[in-house]
């Protein structure tokens, strides 16, 4: 029994990964219908950023742990931020002004993935980082479990931030804006709101969530190389889909259930099945149900 | 007779490749490039009837090929060679100069019935959800060889070399350059009479307006199902042709790297025009090996091309229009309209 | 044998009725209408007569045939073609390519045949070939076989649509408001053309339509639905009179 909760602990913790990327997948196909393939590397470039800004005040700057985390966590999310706003408006922006089709949005952003990704290859080398330790471990153990203070803490961020979002989107101005440019981006300008901020904000949301979960698991993970985002973005983006996208409940929901699948086949499987099992099953959930469990297809007038 | 002009070009262009590759003068590379090249043009071709005909997204062209190589590969193995895997060669390896064609019709058949399952959804669905499940169907090809450790799993396969050393001693000729360039007409050939016909000419229409085609008789399902076949199946034998050119196969190689490859082609060459997916295929070969010094920063490059190309010229090199709408006048010199 | 022939059709879209308890029946050789106000259903009964909605209840039977389960192409095979109201023609294929695909449902030939360019391909493609010139020509369209629907003007797409879904040889023709956004020299012409058709090939026209001149000098006979339920029908002169169209056109402020 034990293994049981063991591993829904573990499945809690992998899955808030997963559900705080995917909330960035989501917010920004919510507000734009754009699949933003660079989203998966835009966290692993937040790993990255928490990397340097924790080597910075631990090593250069001789500040204690805590108050590098401390320091360390709006730092990287407003950093990650401007990452994935400038990818907007150098990349994204022009391409809508143009009114392009969207299927060229879609693979400028596949390319900036894969620019972030070999550029960061290329410029800092293969060599891995390993990230810092900022919080203490301590082991609470209890019934047979065991849980780091770590794990912990990632649950309940993810928990948190997914309220936050909840809020924002469903009872603020802006929420409700966000929500209106997915349904008609014509008419919300007509009613006074500036699309163009409501989408650097939404990416601003995004990009934080995807900055956050990068400081958390590298916390958690503490070995970095360039390619960390690509397997983890692929899987959160799925389970964004899974979940229904443009949905954010789908997407938190999603990436749940993703690691739960996962963890769950580890346990039973030998572990190199994981990845393909996973992917199996959620190719069968699309296949029956395209558009997610959340999702709602959009009718096509004939 | 001028109507054949073309044809007969075409042919003296591939006699000329393999009469220098024999006499040796043409360096090995040089051959290699050109193999990597023709085979370029049938990845390239092929996903331009799904992505750019058919207006469909698919980003898994890679798994496609994988299926092939492997198919392609394990097939050789079994018939002309005498292997650690399948014992001894079922066929006279000396045969395989005739009958190498089953092994690239085996690989094109086994990873067209791989395109089946992307093609039925895509029944359904459209655009972005394809996408992923393209993207799924690659990644779970490739994991599923890499959990298959008798065909050598993620260190790789390799014994496709006897087949082309069996052939190299009955004649000596530069076979691989051969059976490449012949799969490379041919696909292009397939495809041609495949888009010019009544038949394939239902592609775009579903592409341009699905209702209508529906309306007009047009069975879309069906459509779908020959278009992503044929173009998953060609894939196959692109890969299968790859494996034999390099005589090693690591399942790592066709992921979404491969796919990007492919994909990079048809949007440089201009989404529904063939003659656009030979053209990029054969520049954007020579602009890979032109990099090849610059090792890591070819890959920030070559998407930072597409990027630039998204949004500057996303039609690509011929927008969707082929050589003959440009040149006119070349029409007079094929068979087909 | 009755051509079309409409049961107790309804069609529910989660809460919403949009149609009830529609009946028709309709004979070879008729010009019929389908009037009502906007969003009151009509393009929903042409999308169920089509094969696009299975209903939610009801049936329909064209040519004696039950067409419970077949998808659209396979319906348009029964003898029933349609246009649309907005225009649904391909507009990156010249108009001859618009009426060859269309014929699609007899083409003849296999891929395997394509891809050999045998005898069986060749002689179909020819036939293809011809029908679809033929068409084009007695539609007086022929010279503009080579160009693309985008690039003629909008009266003259309408027309190519007609001649497209004519080229399906159907017995039942849906014309989807095919005055929509003509002006009105293009009306004029259309309702020639219309007569033309029903006169010349003999085929049974349903059609729906706002503008009133077309239907009334068109149709022989006329159903009114509002909220997906039949409110009235008749003849030209006695729709035009009846006070339950009237009001649900103009509503219910006396004037």
């Amino acid at each position: 029994m034990e293994f049981v909760f063991q591993n829904i602990l573990n499945a809690l913790q992998w899955g808030s990964f997963y559900a705080l990327i995917a909330l960035g997948y989501t917010l920004v196909y919510g507000v734009l219908l754009l699949i933003n393939f660079a989203h998966g590397d835009i966290f692993m470039v937040g790993a990255y950023i928490a990397y340097f800004v924790a080597t910075l005040f631990l090593g250069t700057m001789g500040l204690g742990p805590t108050a590098t985390l401390v320091l360390a966590v709006p730092l990287t999310m407003i950093l990650t931020s401007c990452v994935g706003v400038t990818l907007e408006r150098v990349a994204y922006r022009p391409l809508r002004r143009k009114g392009a089709h969207r299927l060229y949005v879609v693979i400028t952003a596949l390319m900036c993935g894969l620019m972030l990704e070999n550029g960061n290859l290329a410029l800092l080398g293969a060599s891995r980082k390993y990230f810092p330790e900022l919080m203490e471990k301590t082991v609470y153990s209890f019934a047979g479990l065991s849980v780091t203070n770590l794990k912990v803490v990632v649950i309940i961020t993810a928990f948190i931030a997914f309220a936050v979002l909840q809020f924002i989107v469903t009872r603020t101005k802006i929420g409700m804006a966000m929500r209106g440019i997915s349904w008609d981006k014509f008419a919300i300008p007509l009613m006074g709101i500036p699309v163009d901020s409501i989408i650097v904000f939404t990416f601003v949301l995004g990009s934080g969530m995807a900055g956050l979960a990068g400081l958390l698991f590298a916390m958690a993970y503490p070995v970095l190389e360039p390619y960390m985002g690509a397997l983890i973005g692929w899987k959160a983006f799925i389970a964004a889909v899974v979940g229904g996208i443009g949905d954010i409940r789908g997407a938190f929901l999603g990436g749940f259930l993703l690691a739960f699948l996962e963890i769950g086949v580890a346990a039973v499987f030998p572990s190199t099945l994981r990845d393909l099992i996973a992917f199996t099953v959620l190719l069968l959930i699309m296949w029956r149900k395209p558009t997610g469990i959340f999702g709602v297809a959009k009718h096509q007038k004939i | 007779m001028q109507r054949y002009a073309l044809n007969a070009l075409l042919l003296v262009l591939a006699l000329v490749i393999i009469g220098l590759s024999q006499a040796g003068a043409i360096d090995l590379y040089v051959q290699s490039v050109i193999m990597f090249m023709a085979i370029n043009v049938i990845m390239s071709s092929s996903l331009n009837l799904v992505n750019g005909n058919m207006g469909e997204f698919s980003c898994g062209h890679g798994g496609f090929m994988c299926v092939g190589a492997y198919v392609g590969s394990l097939l050789s193995m079994l018939l002309f060679t005498n292997s650690k895997l399948f014992g001894a060669a079922l066929l006279p390896p000396a045969t395989a100069v005739f009958l190498f064609p089953i092994v690239l019709l085996g690989a094109g058949v086994v990873a067209a019935l791989a395109g089946i399952i992307v093609a039925v959804p895509s029944f359904k669905t459209r655009g972005d959800y394809l996408a992923i499940i393209t993207l799924a169907v690659n990644y779970i090809v490739i994991s599923a060889i890499q959990n298959l450790d008798v065909i050598g799993g993620p260190r790789g396969l390799t014994g496709m070399r006897p087949t082309i050393a069996a052939m190299g001693d009955v004649v000596n000729l530069p076979w691989m350059m051969i059976w490449v360039l012949i799969g490379c007409f041919g696909s292009v050939f397939l495809i041609r009479r495949y888009i010019s016909s009544t038949y394939g000419k239902g592609v775009n229409a579903v592409c341009q307006d699905e209702i209508a085609a529906e309306i007009m008789s047009v069975d879309t399902n069906r459509i779908k199902l020959v278009t992503f076949m044929i173009s998953s199946g060609l894939a196959g034998v692109a890969g299968a042709l790859y494996a034999h050119v390099v005589g090693y196969l690591n399942p790592g190689s066709f992921d979404i790297l491969k796919s990007t490859e492919a994909m990079v082609m048809v949007y440089l060459g201009g989404m529904g025009s063939l003659s656009g997916s030979v053209i990029s295929a054969v520049v954007f070969t020579i602009l890979l090996e032109a990099l090849r010094p610059l090792q890591i920063y070819k890959w920030v490059i070559v998407p930072l091309i597409l990027i630039l190309l998204m949004q500057f010229r996303p039609e690509g090199i011929m927008g969707n229009k082929e050589l003959s709408d440009l040149f006119p006048r070349m029409r007079k010199y094929f068979t087909f309209k | 044998m009755t051509l079309l022939s409409i049961n107790g059709l309804t069609q529910k879209f989660g809460g919403l009725l949009a149609v009830s308890d529609f009946n028709i029946t309709l004979e070879g050789g008729e010009l019929v209408g389908l009037i009502g106000p906007n969003g009151a259903g009509k393009t929903t009964v042409f999308n169920l007569v089509s094969g696009f909605y299975q209903p939610t209840d009801g049936e329909i039977i064209l040519n004696g045939s039950k067409t419970k389960g077949l998808r659209p192409h396979q319906v348009t095979a029964l003898g029933v073609a349609r246009t649309f109201q907005n225009i649904r023609l391909w507009h990156d294929m010249t108009v001859l390519d618009n009426i060859r695909v269309s014929q699609h449902y007899r083409m003849g030939y296999s891929l395997l045949d394509a891809f050999r360019r045998s005898k069986r391909y060749r002689e179909n493609e020819k036939r293809i070939d011809s029908i679809a010139l033929d068409l084009l020509e007695a539609m007086d369209l022929r010279q503009y076989a080579d160009e693309y629907p985008k690039n003629l003007p909008y009266g003259l797409q309408r027309r190519v649509e007609i001649a497209r879904a004519m080229s399906v040889k159907p017995k039942l023709l849906l014309l989807d408001e095919p005055a929509a956004g003509l002006n009105s020299a293009d009306v004029d012409g259309l309702i020639k053309l219309v007569r033309w058709i029903h006169k010349e090939f003999g085929i049974t026209i349903w059609m729906i339509e706002h503008q009133m001149k077309v239907v009334m000098s068109l149709c022989s006979w006329i159903k009114v639905i509002d909220f997906g339920s039949t409110i009235a029908e008749g003849t030209p002169e006695q729709i035009q009179s009846n006070p339950t169209v009237i009001k649900a056109y103009l509503g219910d402020d006396t004037i």
